[in-house]
């Protein structure tokens, strides 16, 4: 069986048997990369776009990876302002690329439902690196093969996840994926920084840290864009990181098996304190691993592969 | 002559100097001016209107007879709240283009807003427009800007603007920020009789905002723009007005508190009225759907409890106007990323059937209250004497066939862009014929096979 969707756009209204057949899948390319050469032939010849509008090294570099993990050829299209600002719009920018042959697009937009519009520019299937505000699926596909490689399972397991909810699109994807795994999630950060109606994201959301923490079993910290200071968002690092930066002394009141979790890149001795990131109950390089698993795992199943 | 495949069709008409006489006879004449709503004959002589009655005097030969039994006869259409693009984007629509869709929509009068490039901001800008408007299917009255260049900073000419013909001023696109600005446009305004037309918006907390800050933009991971937005600055104006004595009219109101405070406000006798628009009584955020930048629009669509609330202001009188801030954008400017699109539909088109489906045909307003609303109210708040059909004056009537279904295809429009919304809705209700000074100006013929 393959997955009932064409392009990944976002785990918003993906079903459990996509999400749990993706984590099967990242969970076999993750003895593949295990191998002494870490290298399947399964999308030879296919050429994969990726388009990528805003900055980013990490997400680029692991989807890359995975392509030529799965003997593709990566096709790199990078440009830090968006089209419009170099006076091509985003249609004649994809209908360009795409007249150069192409299978697959990767996709990085500042604008939220630039994939989804993409998906009517082109036959190719699209995989959305992060779209605005809006969705970032392959790092919330990334985060749950974490959590189930350390529990042996998803459902019943409660994730606080703590920061910036507003601007996280890791946040939002994280919401629908592990609702939709039955897990329970609870959003955390000041009320200037959560979304003004957070019930259209069906699950909890609170200011209070201490609330998010109880019981918890993963604990995700998110960046803080320290440039939000200066809109008025929150009104010192200080205090942020006293509220609901993650220490050794919370920490302690934590359970043993809590694992931590951050998308990267981290803001050391801000949302996390530094022997907090560093401490055997972190999984952050995990994340990263798996990362390359799990893009590759969509890569395939996108691409016309069948699990096992 | 301008005919689309559907038989809509626009003649080019030779304003104020139309020889023909003309018998609309036995249609339901509905003139809330003159209280009438019957069966009804009207007789039109050298552009003026020569009779209203039930019998057709024997003197009165028709050289065009125009048989309007099932039909309604009403006062022609004004559209308070148009932007024609002309001077500066002719590519999106022009004023040509503008009024055809106009006429076609049944509307025989339109007032254009003053954020063209340049900006109506002085008495040639003004006088452009309107000889531009010479030989065009429907009249226009501009409207100048409150401040130069829509900066907000120092005020336009207003007694040169109106003496050139601008009916209104407004800086429609955004709120004048600065409040003691506001305040003296208020009070200069009065020396001229005219309305000040308020786009409400704080900028500050609308700012980066695409669709209305709610659960759609949450769960669409779009920036918002909240209600609050609008609500605080209709609270402004509404104490400025009230200060200064000044009349203000508040453009495309689309919150349920605008709503409230709008009726508060004439309950306590302040000079104000406000018109909305008709997606903010059809649509709300939901519509949005998966990014349709044709949803997009400036002020967003709303809460389904806004739009109740915009409901029940319709009906119970407190919106005055129905108004459809026809925004014209080329393609695009729409068929992009949804953060990338410009704000704005068009509407000329659909206001009336629109109106006729979801607020006539729904009980909602009578058909009185629709011709208040689309003809009467408009031209006395912007001072001017039509919106009847008393004897003697201008023949300007819109014939409206309340019946008949169509789906809206933007292929057919006259206007040169295609951005509506409301894009395969099935109405109920089209424009017949729309005369114009005593010329038929739009006859929609019986759709060729």
């Amino acid at each position: 069986m393959g997955l009932s969707i064409k392009h990944l756009l976002g785990l918003k209204g993906v079903s459990k048997e996509d999400i749990s057949l993706i984590l099967d899948t990242a969970d076999s390319f993750y003895e593949v990369l295990q191998r002494e050469i870490p290298l399947v032939p399964t999308l030879r010849g296919k050429t994969i776009l990726n388009l990528f509008f805003e900055n980013s090294t990490r997400t680029r570099m692991s989807f890359e990876l995975a392509e030529k993990r799965l003997s593709a050829n990566p096709l790199n299209f990078s440009s830090s302002t968006s089209s419009v600002a170099k006076g091509e719009s985003l249609r004649d920018t994809m209908r360009n690329i795409e007249a150069m042959k192409i299978d697959m697009v990767v996709v990085r937009h500042s604008a939220a439902g630039a994939p989804h519009f993409l998906t009517r520019c082109t036959k190719a299937p699209i995989i959305n690196a992060g779209d605005g505000l809006n969705e970032h699926p392959t790092q919330a596909l990334l985060d749950m093969m974490t959590i189930r490689q350390r529990f042996k399972k998803l459902e019943g397991l409660k994730v606080a996840i703590i920061g910036d909810i507003l601007h996280s699109r890791v946040a939002r994807s994280n919401a629908w994926g592990m609702k939709t795994m039955g897990m329970d999630v609870v959003l955390c950060g000041p009320p200037t920084l959560l979304p003004q109606k957070p019930e259209a994201l069906g699950v909890k959301v609170t200011d209070n840290i201490d609330e998010a923490l109880r019981d918890a079993n993963v604990v995700m910290l998110l960046r803080l864009q320290l440039e939000r200071q200066g809109s008025g968002l929150f009104p010192s690092i200080r205090e942020y990181r006293e509220r609901y930066g993650l220490d050794l002394e919370k920490l302690k009141k934590l359970p043993d098996d809590i694992i931590i979790m951050h998308p990267g890149p981290i803001n050391r001795g801000i949302e996390l304190a530094s022997n907090v990131a560093d401490c055997e109950k972190s999984v952050i390089l995990d994340q990263v691993t798996n990362g390359v698993a799990v893009r590759m795992a969509v890569l395939f199943l996108l691409g016309g592969g069948e699990n096992g | 002559m301008v005919k689309k495949p559907n038989g809509a069709t626009i003649y080019l008409p030779q304003i104020e100097a139309h020889p023909s006489c003309i018998l609309i006879r036995n249609g339901r004449v509905i003139d809330p001016a003159n209280s009438i709503d019957e069966i009804l004959n009207i007789g039109i002589e050298n552009g003026i209107i020569k009779f209203v009655s039930k019998n057709v005097p024997s003197d009165f030969r028709a050289q065009e007879e125009i048989n309007a039994e099932g039909m309604w006869v009403v006062p022609g259409l004004m559209d308070m709240h148009v932007h024609l693009r002309e001077p500066g984007r002719e590519d999106k629509e022009t004023i040509e283009t503008g009024t055809q869709a106009a006429a076609a929509g049944g509307f025989t009068s339109i007032a254009c807003m003053p954020n063209t490039n340049p900006v109506l901001d002085e008495e040639s800008k003004i006088r452009y427009v309107i000889q531009r408007a010479q030989y065009c299917p429907c009249r226009i009255y501009p409207i100048g800007s409150i401040t130069k260049g829509l900066l907000g900073e120092e005020l336009s000419p207003f007694g040169e603007m109106v003496r050139a013909g601008a009916k209104a001023v407004s800086d429609d696109g955004k709120s004048v920020k600065k409040s003691n600005i506001m305040k003296n446009a208020l009070n200069y305004s009065k020396s001229f009789k005219i309305p000040v037309i308020c786009h409400c918006e704080d900028s500050d907390l609308s700012a980066g905002g695409q669709i209305n800050e709610g659960v759609v933009s949450t769960r669409l991971g779009l920036r918002g723009i909240p209600s609050i937005a609008e609500d605080v600055i209709v609270a402004r104006d509404i104490m400025l007005a009230a200060y200064t004595g000044a009349r203000i009219h508040i453009a495309h109101v689309s919150t349920a508190q605008s709503v409230r405070l709008i009726r508060d406000a004439k309950k306590q006798g302040i000079n104000i009225t406000c018109e909305t628009c008709p997606h903010y009584f059809t649509l709300c955020e939901e519509d949005v759907g998966e990014y349709n930048t044709n949803r997009k629009m400036n002020p967003p669509l709303r809460t389904p409890l806004d739009r109740e609330e915009i409901i029940a202001g319709l009906a119970d009188g407190t919106i005055d106007v129905i108004a459809s801030d026809h925004a014209p954008h080329v393609p695009e400017e729409k068929d992009v990323e949804f953060d990338a699109a410009s704000f704005g539909v068009i509407g000329l088109e659909t206001s009336l059937s629109v109106t006729l489906t979801y607020l006539v045909d729904k009980d909602i307003l009578l058909p009185a209250d629709l011709v208040e609303k689309m003809s009467l109210a408009p031209n006395k708040i912007l001072g001017l004497d039509g919106g009847t059909l008393t004897v003697g004056k201008r023949a300007d009537i819109t014939i409206i066939d309340p019946k008949t279904k169509w789906k809206v295809d933007s292929s057919n429009f006259f206007s040169k862009s295609r951005n509506t919304p409301f894009e395969g809705f099935e109405l109920k209700g089209c424009v017949k014929a729309t005369i114009l000074g005593g010329a038929i100006v739009f006859l929609r013929q019986q759709e060729n096979k």
